[in-house]
């Protein structure tokens, strides 16, 4: 008994031993967007690399998880799709800072059996193919952006995001701006109502890929970087300037450049100007208190989430085919963090 | 009673009233979540078709439709199916291939729900798609059930998988109960010459009716609940429609395709209130299924 005891404490002071350097490291916990986490996991690794006395843990619960953990206090961080609105920042009592830290674009999709030539599509027809006005593939509208391409009598299966998410915020955003009857009936948000008569709801990016995939004559948004590692056919979209822009992180990054001064009450780049833009395409949000108790752990947060807007940061994105932010609204993400208390 | 017998007794009972507490408790917090959505609402939410969380108009009756429905379909197919491999592994398979046989079919009931969702999505929504559904519209296709267009996606997936993932429970409790059967009957019904599949059908199932029945019973619950895979073969189009082939929803894959994503209060709270209709309806379908079996014991005794 004695001898078993005295072999217990000792594993104990071995185990002890070897997650105590890892215990005095200071956990930062952070909760939201599904979208935002392979580039959090990725950057917030490098981080730890790094400064090993700092490691973050986050959760990818949903934008609208996050923003409850982060009310209630339970993170650090929250991360969001969308900037939390006058509603949800009141419930918190307290001063709120909202950051943009990645970008994320909607390419449009599609399964035309037969055809090889890349589809072009005007942002009018895209939205009259959802709203459900234009139903089949060899559509006049359609013929006429696609000379030379022999579009099939196909009916149109119009193929959207059945979970809330981000993604859908940005196309319905992108519908609202380019369509007064998108607007009035149909209106902007992570789970809406799809007047199309072949709507079919499909869960995640990969459900929106896979229905578009087996379904011949569909079409979906699937986030950029999903597009990007799938190698999936994507269509050109025409931008206000009037230029056939595929969906990249260069396009989306040249959309982000036109607006600068991108701040949580005025966050929208869809449809944007500028001869690169791409125009469906949108930041992500990370939420921290202004204020806070525990300065040491403040400081700890400002260090991280500074660096993590910063180049360096941003410089993780691309490895998994996120966008970086733009240089200015780098600086102008720091500036805002520069408010928090430390 | 002895102290052991009164100690045992204390212990069975804690056991039995911890079930009681847990689903008190789930109802309870199911209608405090609920309630700012019952009082807003009211009844009008169980026979509204309207879902529409950006101007907060909220209803049920799509999803109670589609889950129903779905789970109809899966039982119909699952029951018929499961019934006649569990007469087979018991009565007919000889032990080499009922053994590993029965071995495979447990196995089914150990697969992950969202493999077979993709599964469900690759392989036999473009099935269904390409074979079964202009198929049945050939023959049936004057019927609303099998009219429309087929995008592969829909009620009868749905059903479909649905039924695959509950063959196993219907299945193996099946084949237990009608093992349990004693061996005299089958013999005194062979004695009076009748076939090996006449004695199943006709002795052997009527006796291990309620038994297959519980089993059944067991299954629909499982299929009223299922979400993830079903959330990814149903096309979830909150919508009411006579045709099989035409995208539907379910109560659970509305709560697990939004619940992340919803920021309001009326709208987590219009969800939390679609699991506790899921909870009525569970609780409807088994009482149904309750009064069946004791109609069928009635008669019995009588």
């Amino acid at each position: 008994m004695k001898r078993s005891l005295r072999r217990c404490c000792s594993t104990l002071a071995v185990v002890a031993a070897m997650t105590l350097p890892a215990a005095a490291a200071t956990q930062l916990t952070g909760a939201g967007s599904s979208f935002d986490y392979p580039f959090f996991s990725k950057a917030f690794y490098v981080y730890n690399q790094k400064n090993p006395d700092v490691t973050v843990n986050y959760q990818s619960i949903g934008s609208g998880g996050g923003i409850q953990q982060f009310t209630a206090r339970n993170v650090d961080f929250g991360a969001t799709d969308v900037p939390m609105n006058a509603d949800e920042l009141s419930r918190t009592h307290a001063a709120v800072l909202q950051i943009p830290v990645t970008l994320g674009g909607a390419a449009i999709a599609y399964n035309l059996p037969d055809v090889t030539a890349t589809i072009r599509l005007t942002r009018q027809v895209i939205a009259d193919i959802y709203l459900g006005k234009i139903l089949k593939w060899n559509d006049p509208q359609i013929a006429r952006l696609n000379h030379g391409v022999k579009l099939p009598d196909m009916p149109i299966v119009v193929v959207h995001r059945s979970d809330g998410s981000g993604t859908s915020y940005i196309f319905t955003d992108f519908l609202s701006h380019v369509s007064s009857a998108w607007k009035s009936k149909v209106g902007t948000g992570k789970s809406v109502v799809w007047p199309a008569p072949s709507a079919i709801g499909a869960k995640g990016n990969e459900g929106v890929a896979g229905q578009v995939r087996s379904t011949p004559g569909a079409i979906g948004y699937v986030e950029l970087a999903y597009v990007i590692e799938n190698h999936m056919p994507a269509a050109l979209i025409q931008n206000k300037e009037g230029r056939w822009v595929a969906c990249t992180t260069e396009t989306v990054a040249a959309a982000a450049a036109t607006k600068p001064d991108v701040s949580a009450t005025s966050f929208s780049i869809v449809d944007t100007a500028g001869v690169n833009s791409y125009p469906i395409s949108g930041y992500s949000w990370i939420v921290v208190y202004r204020d806070n108790s525990d300065r040491g752990r403040a400081k700890l947060l400002y260090n991280v989430l500074s660096w993590l807007a910063g180049p360096q940061g941003q410089d993780n994105a691309k490895s998994v085919d996120y966008v970086p932010l733009p240089r200015n609204v780098q600086s102008a993400a720091e500036a805002t963090l520069r408010q928090m208390q430390r | 009673m002895s102290p052991a017998d009164r100690g045992f007794a204390a212990v069975v009972y804690l056991g039995s009233s911890l079930f009681a507490i847990l689903i008190i408790g789930l109802f309870v917090e199911l209608v405090l979540g609920s309630w700012p959505s019952i009082v807003k609402f009211g009844p009008a939410f169980i026979f509204s078709s309207s879902w529409d969380p950006i101007n907060s108009k909220f209803g049920a009756l799509p999803m109670i439709y589609g889950t129903v429905v779905t789970s109809l379909i899966a039982i119909i197919l699952a029951s018929f199916i499961g019934i006649m491999a569990a007469v087979f592994l018991s009565d007919f398979a000889p032990r080499w291939l009922g053994q590993p046989l029965s071995f495979l079919i447990e196995l089914l009931a150990a697969v992950p729900s969202v493999v077979y969702g993709l599964w469900g999505l690759f392989v036999l929504s473009p099935f269904v798609r390409t074979a079964v559904g202009p198929a049945l519209q050939k023959v049936f296709g004057w019927t609303p059930l099998f009219s429309g267009p087929i995008y592969g996606v829909g009620l009868l997936t749905a059903g479909i998988i649905l039924a695959l993932m509950i063959v196993p429970t219907v299945t193996a409790i099946s084949r237990d109960v009608i093992a349990a059967i004693p061996r005299d009957l089958r013999e005194a019904s062979m004695a009076l010459g009748t076939t090996k599949w006449e004695t199943a059908i006709r002795v052997v199932l009527p006796a291990a009716r309620i038994g297959i029945f519980g089993a059944c019973i067991l299954a629909l619950g499982r299929a009223l609940g299922e979400t993830i895979a079903v959330t990814m073969v149903i096309g979830n189009r909150p919508e009411i429609s006579a045709s099989l082939f035409a995208p539907s929803y379910t109560l659970a894959s509305v709560i697990a395709n939004e619940f992340t994503e919803a920021t309001t209060n009326i709208y987590i709270s219009a969800l939390i209130e679609l699991g506790l209709i899921l909870f009525f309806v569970s609780m409807i379908v088994n009482g149904l299924a309750r009064v069946m079996i004791w109609s069928v014991r009635g008669s019995e005794r009588t």
